[in-house]
C-alpha cells in the first residue's frame, strides 16, 4: 500500500481508529456522555476527511477496496446517519438500565461494514464488510438486556442472517468455481453471458443472500419482528444504512451488466420486484403497529428502489442514488420522532397511541406528517423527487409493467400512512403511548436537520441532482 | 415577478394566520381575508394590462420563466392567458367568500384551518399558471394534502373515510398522468435531442397515433377523477358532503375546474389527433354526467349530497364543451366553470349555513321553514334557478353556447344533453319545495341569514347576474387564450395531415369562420 492509497484509504483508518479509541476507553473510564462525544467526533472527522482525500480517488486499494466518487458518496451518507442515530440514541440509552457504552462501539463497527460493503469489489471485502454488520447488529438488536422482545428479535434475525451468510458464501464459492476470480469488474464482464448452470446457480445464491439483507419479497420474513422487537434508532439503523448499503454494493457488482437484456436474470428481479411491492403494501394495510407497518413500508419501497435498478441507461444509478439518500432521511426521521416519543417503560409503536398527538405535540406531529408524506411521495418532500426519479428510470427504459405496477401501490400505500396521520390529528384517546413533554436538544437537533434536508430536496434538489448524476457518471 | 406574487402571497397569508392563529382566531380569519383580497385586486390589476403575443399562441398576460431543476430539464415557467386569468380570479373570488363564510362555522383550531384553506388556493394558482409539466403535476400534488386536511379533521360525521377516499382516487389518476407527463418527455427527447418538460416546446411532439393515445389516456383519467366525469366520480360526492363548507366551495368551485382546465389547456393541444379519436366517447361520458348526476341529485334526502350530484351534471356540460372544440363551445364552457363555480359555491355555502342552525341535513327534517327564514328562502330560491338555467343569469348563458357548439358535432348528444335542463329544473325546484315550502314538521325559531351572509350572497348573485346579462368582458378575456389553444392545436395536426396526403386543414379553416359568422349573429 502506497502513500496515495493510504490517503484514499484514509476516512476508513479513521473510524477504525475510532472504535478501539472507544473500546479501550470505555474499559479505562466508563461514561456515557464522553462516549458518545468520542463517536460522535469519531464520525465527523472520517466524515470530515472524506472531501479533503477526494483528490486521491479513484483508486483501487488492494484488489479488494475500490475507493471511487460513488463509494465515497455512499460512505458520507452512512457516516451522516450513524452521526444521526447515534445523536438519537442518547436519550433513548438513558432511560434504559444498564450499562449503554458498549452500544456505540458496536454502531461504529457496523458503520465501518456498512463502508466496506460500498467499497468492496471484491469477493473477500463483500463478504467481511457483511459480517461485521451482521455481527454488529446482532448484539446491537439484542442491546437492551432483560428485555425478551429484543431478544428474541435478536435470536431471530442471528438465524436467518446466518443462513443468508452461508448462501451467499456458497454462491460465491460457486461462482468463483467457475470463473476463477471473485473481482466483480472482472465477472461481470464476461461470465453473465457465456456462464453455465453453476454459475447461474451461484448467482441466484448471492442474490438471495443479498436478498435476505435488503429484506425483499421472499426474504422478508425476519422484518417485522426484528423492527417491532429491536431498539428504535437501532430499528432505523437497519432500515436505513444496512439494507442502503447493501444495495449499494448490488448495484456495483450488476453495473457492468445489462440487467435488461439478461431475461432469466431480468424476469428474477421483476419477480422480486412486484411481489416486495404488492406483499409489502398489502401487509402493511393489516397492522396496528406503526413500527411493523414501516417494515413493511421498507419492503414496498425496496421494490421501488428494484424498479430504478432495472431500469437501464443514464437514469440508473442516479435514481437509485437519488432514490436512497430521500429514503435515509425519510426513514431515519420517522425512526427519529418513535425514538423521541418512546418512553422508560415501552415504546410508541402502537397507532393507537398516536391519538391526539397534533394536539400535545404539535411539532414532533408536524415532522411525522412529513416524513409519512414523504415515505408516500407527496410533494414539498424529498420522497416525492425520489419517486419521480425512479419512474423517471423506469419510463425511460419503457418498464411500463413495473412502472405501472409501482404506481398503484403508491395509491395502496397512501393507505396506511393516512391512517398513522388521521390518528395524530384525532381526537386524543383513551390510550396513549407517548411521552407527554420534554424533548432533548439532541432529539430535536436530529430531527431538526432531518427535516430541513427533506424540505430542502423536496423544493429545490437541483443541486443534489447534479452531484449524484456526477457520481453516477464515473460509476456508469 | 407579479405571477409569482399568486403562489406566495396565499402561502404566507396562511403560515401568518396559522402563527397568529395560535393566539387570536380572528387575527387568522383577518389575514386570511387580506391577503385574498390583496390577491383579487392583482388579478384585477393585470386584467386592465393589454396582452401581448409571443410566448405562445395567443395573448398572454405575464410571464416568468426561470430555471429550478435544469439537469432534469425542470424550469419554473409561469405563464398568464386570458383563460388562466379567469381562473385566477375565480380562486381568489371564491377563496374570499369561503374565508368569510367560516367565521363562525370553523372553531376548532382556527388557525390551521385556514393555512390548509390558503395552502390549497397556492396550489390551485400553480395549477393554474403553470407552463411546466412537471410543475404542473408539482402543484397538481400540491393541492391534494391539505385538502385531505381540511376533510379529515373539520368535516362531518364520515369524514376519514370520504377523506381518505378522495386523496387515494386523486394521487392514484395523478401519477398515471405522471405517467404520460414522463412519457412525452422522453419521446420529445428522442425526437429532438432537448429534454425538456416545458409546455410551448412539448406542444407539436409528434409520435405514432398508438402512443399518442395511451399517453393521452394517462391525463384522460387524470382529468376525468378531478371533473369529474362519469363512471370517475364516486369520491366526489362522499368527499363534497363530509367536508366544511370552505371545503365544499372550494371542491365544487375550483378543484373540480382544475380537471376541466388540464382538458382544455393540457389534454387537447398536446394530443390533437388522439384527442379527436375520443372525443365522441368522452362526448358521450359528459352526456351520460348530465343525466345520470341529474337523475341521483333527484334521488338525494341529504341536501348537501343533493347540491354534490348536480355538480357532477354541470361538469358533463364542461366536457360535452371541452371535447366539442369549437370556439363557440369552449367559450361556453370556461363561463360554464366560472358559473358553475359561483352558484355551486353559493348552494353549498346555503346548505352549510343551514345546517349551522338546524344540524341536519336532511330534507325530510326540513319544510315550511320559508317563513321563519324568508331572506335565506329567497337565497336558495335564486340559486336554484340559476342552477337550473334561468335565461338572464349565467349559467343559462354558459350552458346555452355548450349546447350550440356541441350541436354542430354532434345532434344527438346534444339533444339528450338539453333533456339534462329539464332534469335540472326538477331537482333544482325540488330543493326549494321540500326545504322551505311543504309541510311544516317543526316550529322553526332559528335565526335568518346574518349581515355577513348576505354581504357575501350578495356579491355572489351580483356576479351571476352580471354574468348572464353582460358577459362579453368574460368571453373577450378567454377568447384569444381559445383560439391560441386551438391554434395549437391544428398547427401540430397540419403537419401530421399533411403527411398522410389528406390536407383537412382547409376543412378547420372553413369551420372557423362558420364559428365566427354564428358569433356575430348572436352578439
Amino acid at each position: 500500500m502506497n502513500l496515495a492509497e493510504l490517503y484514499a484509504f484514509s476516512p476508513f483508518i479513521v473510524l477504525s481508529a475510532t472504535s478501539i479509541v472507544v473500546m479501550l476507553g470505555i474499559a479505562f473510564y466508563r461514561n456515557h456522555v464522553v462516549t458518545n462525544l468520542v463517536t460522535l467526533l469519531g464520525l465527523a472527522v472520517s466524515f470530515l476527511v472524506l472531501p479533503m482525500v477526494a483528490s486521491w480517488i479513484p483508486r483501487q486499494v488492494t484488489p479488494l477496496i475500490i475507493e471511487d466518487r460513488y463509494a465515497f458518496f455512499y460512505s458520507g451518507l452512512i457516516l451522516a446517519s450513524t452521526f444521526l442515530t447515534a445523536m438519537l440514541s442518547y436519550d433513548y440509552l438513558e432511560k434504559l438500565p444498564g450499562d449503554p457504552e458498549e452500544y456505540y462501539l458496536l454502531l461504529i463497527l457496523a458503520a465501518f461494514g456498512s463502508v466496506i460493503l460500498v467499497a468492496s469489489s471484491h469477493f473477500a471485502s463483500f463478504f467481511l464488510g457483511l459480517e461485521i454488520l451482521s455481527v454488529s447488529l446482532y448484539a446491537l438488536i439484542a442491546y437492551p438486556r432483560g428485555m425478551t422482545r429484543n431478544i428474541e428479535a435478536g435470536i431471530k434475525y442471528l438465524v436467518l442472517a446466518g443462513l443468508s451468510s452461508a448462501l451467499l458464501l456458497f454462491g460465491m464459492a460457486l461462482v468463483y468455481a467457475t470463473t476463477g476470480t471473485m473481482e466483480f469488474a472482472r465477472l461481470a464482464s464476461q461470465a453473465f453471458d457465456t456462464g453455465g448452470p453453476i454459475f447461474l446457480g451461484g448467482t441466484a445464491l448471492i442474490i438471495a443472500g443479498v436478498g435476505f439483507k435488503l429484506a425483499v419479497v421472499p426474504f422478508h420474513m425476519w422484518t417485522p419482528d426484528v423492527y417491532e422487537g429491536a431498539p428504535a434508532p437501532v430499528t432505523g439503523f437497519i432500515a436505513t444504512v444496512s439494507k442502503g448499503a447493501m444495495f449499494a454494493l448490488l448495484l456495483r457488482y450488476f453495473i457492468g451488466v445489462d440487467v435488461i437484456s439478461h431475461r432469466s436474470l431480468f424476469l428474477v428481479f421483476a419477480v422480486i420486484s412486484v411481489a416486495s411491492m404488492f406483499v409489502g403494501n398489502l401487509l402493511a394495510l393489516l397492522q396496528k403497529n406503526v413500527k411493523r407497518i414501516l417494515a413493511y413500508s421498507s419492503i414496498s419501497h425496496l421494490g421501488y428502489l428494484l424498479v430504478a435498478f432495472l431500469a437501464g441507461g443514464a437514469f440508473r444509478v442516479a435514481a437509485v442514488t437519488y432514490y436512497l439518500v430521500a429514503y435515509f432521511i425519510t426513514t431515519l426521521g420517522a425512526f427519529g420522532v418513535i425514538t423521541v416519543l418512546s418512553g422508560k417503560e415501552r415504546e410508541a409503536e402502537d397507532i393507537e397511541g398516536y391519538q391526539g398527538l397534533a394536539k400535545e405535540r404539535p411539532w414532533l406531529a408536524a415532522v411525522f406528517t412529513a416524513m409519512l408524506f414523504s415515505l408516500a411521495g407527496i410533494p414539498l418532500t424529498a420522497g416525492f423527487f425520489a419517486k419521480y426519479y425512479v419512474l423517471l428510470a423506469g419510463v425511460g427504459s419503457a418498464l411500463w409493467f413495473l412502472v405501472i405496477i409501482m404506481v398503484i401501490n403508491s395509491a395502496i400505500g397512501l393507505y396506511y400512512y393516512l391512517r398513522i396521520i388521521v390518528a395524530m390529528y384525532g381526537h386524543a384517546g383513551e390510550k396513549r403511548h407517548f411521552i407527554e413533554e420534554g424533548m432533548s436538544i439532541t432529539g430535536g437537533f436530529v430531527l431538526f436537520v432531518l427535516t430541513s434536508l427533506l424540505v430542502w430536496f423536496g423544493v429545490y434538489p437541483g443541486p443534489l441532482v447534479e452531484f449524484i448524476q456526477k457520481t453516477a457518471a464515473l460509476l456508469g | 415577478m407579479i405571477l409569482l406574487l399568486f403562489i406566495i402571497i396565499p402561502l404566507l397569508g396562511g403560515l401568518f394566520a396559522w402563527l397568529f392563529g395560535r393566539r387570536s382566531d380572528p387575527a387568522a380569519r383577518w389575514i386570511s381575508l387580506v391577503s385574498l383580497l390583496i390577491e383579487q385586486a392583482l388579478v384585477v390589476l393585470l386584467w386592465f394590462r393589454n396582452p401581448a403575443a409571443g410566448i405562445g399562441p395567443g395573448a398572454w398576460f405575464a410571464d416568468l420563466h426561470s430555471s429550478w431543476i435544469p439537469q432534469l430539464g425542470i424550469s419554473f415557467h409561469l405563464a398568464m392567458d386570458g383563460l388562466s386569468l379567469l381562473m385566477v380570479s375565480l380562486t381568489a373570488f371564491l377563496g374570499i367568500m369561503s374565508v368569510a363564510i367560516s367565521w363562525t362555522e370553523i372553531r376548532e383550531r382556527v388557525g390551521f384551518f385556514h393555512l390548509n384553506l390558503l395552502f390549497i388556493l397556492a396550489g390551485i394558482n400553480g395549477v393554474f399558471l403553470s407552463m411546466d409539466l412537471f410543475l404542473f403535476y408539482f402543484f397538481w400534488e400540491l393541492m391534494l394534502v391539505p385538502m385531505y386536511f381540511l376533510i379529515s379533521i373539520w368535516g362531518h360525521e364520515n369524514r376519514t373515510y370520504a377523506a381518505i377516499k378522495f386523496f387515494i382516487f386523486t394521487q392514484l389518476s395523478g401519477l398515471l398522468m405522471l405517467l404520460s407527463i414522463l412519457g412525452i418527455y422522453f419521446v420529445h427527447a428522442r425526437n429532438t435531442g432537448v429534454y425538456t418538460f416545458d409546455y410551448f416546446r412539448l406542444i407539436g411532439t409528434s409520435m405514432t397515433p398508438a402512443v399518442s393515445f395511451w399517453l393521452m389516456m394517462g391525463f384522460f383519467i387524470a382529468f376525468a377523477v378531478k371533473l369529474p366525469a362519469v363512471p370517475f366520480h364516486t369520491w366526489l360526492p362522499d368527499a363534497h358532503t363530509e367536508a366544511p363548507t370552505a371545503g365544499s366551495v372550494v371542491l365544487a368551485g375550483l378543484l373540480l375546474k382544475t380537471g376541466a382546465y388540464g382538458l382544455i389547456r393540457f389534454l387537447v393541444p398536446l394530443f390533437p389527433a388522439a384527442a379527436r379519436s375520443l372525443a365522441p366517447a368522452a362526448m358521450i361520458l359528459g352526456v351520460i354526467g348530465i343525466l345520470y348526476g341529474a337523475v341521483l341529485a333527484f334521488g338525494q334526502r341529504d341536501l348537501k349530497r343533493l347540491v354534490a350530484y348536480t355538480s357532477v351534471s354541470h361538469m358533463g356540460f364542461v366536457l360535452l364543451g371541452i371535447f366539442a372544440w369549437n370556439d363557440l363551445a369552449l367559450q361556453g364552457t370556461v363561463l360554464q366553470m366560472i358559473c358553475h363555480g359561483i352558484s355551486t359555491g353559493a348552494l353549498f355555502m346555503l346548505v352549510g349555513a343551514l345546517q349551522e342552525r338546524i344540524h341536519t341535513r336532511d330534507m325530510d327534517v326540513m319544510g315550511g321553514m320559508w317563513e321563519s327564514i324568508p331572506r335565506m328562502g329567497a337565497v336558495v330560491l335564486f340559486f336554484a334557478l340559476a342552477s337550473l338555467g334561468l335565461p338572464g343569469l349565467g349559467n343559462f348563458v354558459a350552458e346555452f353556447l355548450v349546447l350550440l357548439g356541441s350541436y354542430k358535432v354532434s345532434v344527438i348528444m346534444t339533444s339528450f344533453a338539453v333533456t339534462g335542463l329539464v332534469f335540472a329544473t326538477v331537482y333544482s325546484l325540488w330543493i326549494v319545495q321540500r326545504a322551505f315550502h311543504g309541510e311544516k314538521r317543526r316550529e322553526w325559531t332559528i335565526s335568518d341569514l346574518s349581515l355577513r351572509e348576505m354581504a357575501v350572497m350578495f356579491f355572489m348573485i351580483v356576479s351571476l347576474v352580471w354574468l348572464g346579462l353582460y358577459p362579453r368582458p368574460v368571453i373577450d378575456t378567454a377568447r384569444p387564450a381559445i383560439t391560441g389553444l386551438m391554434q395549437s392545436a391544428t398547427s401540430m395536426e397540419a403537419p401530421a395531415a399533411m403527411a398522410n396526403g389528406s390536407g383537412n386543414n382547409g376543412g378547420t379553416a372553413s369551420q372557423a369562420v362558420m364559428n365566427s359568422g354564428i358569433r356575430e349573429l348572436m352578439e
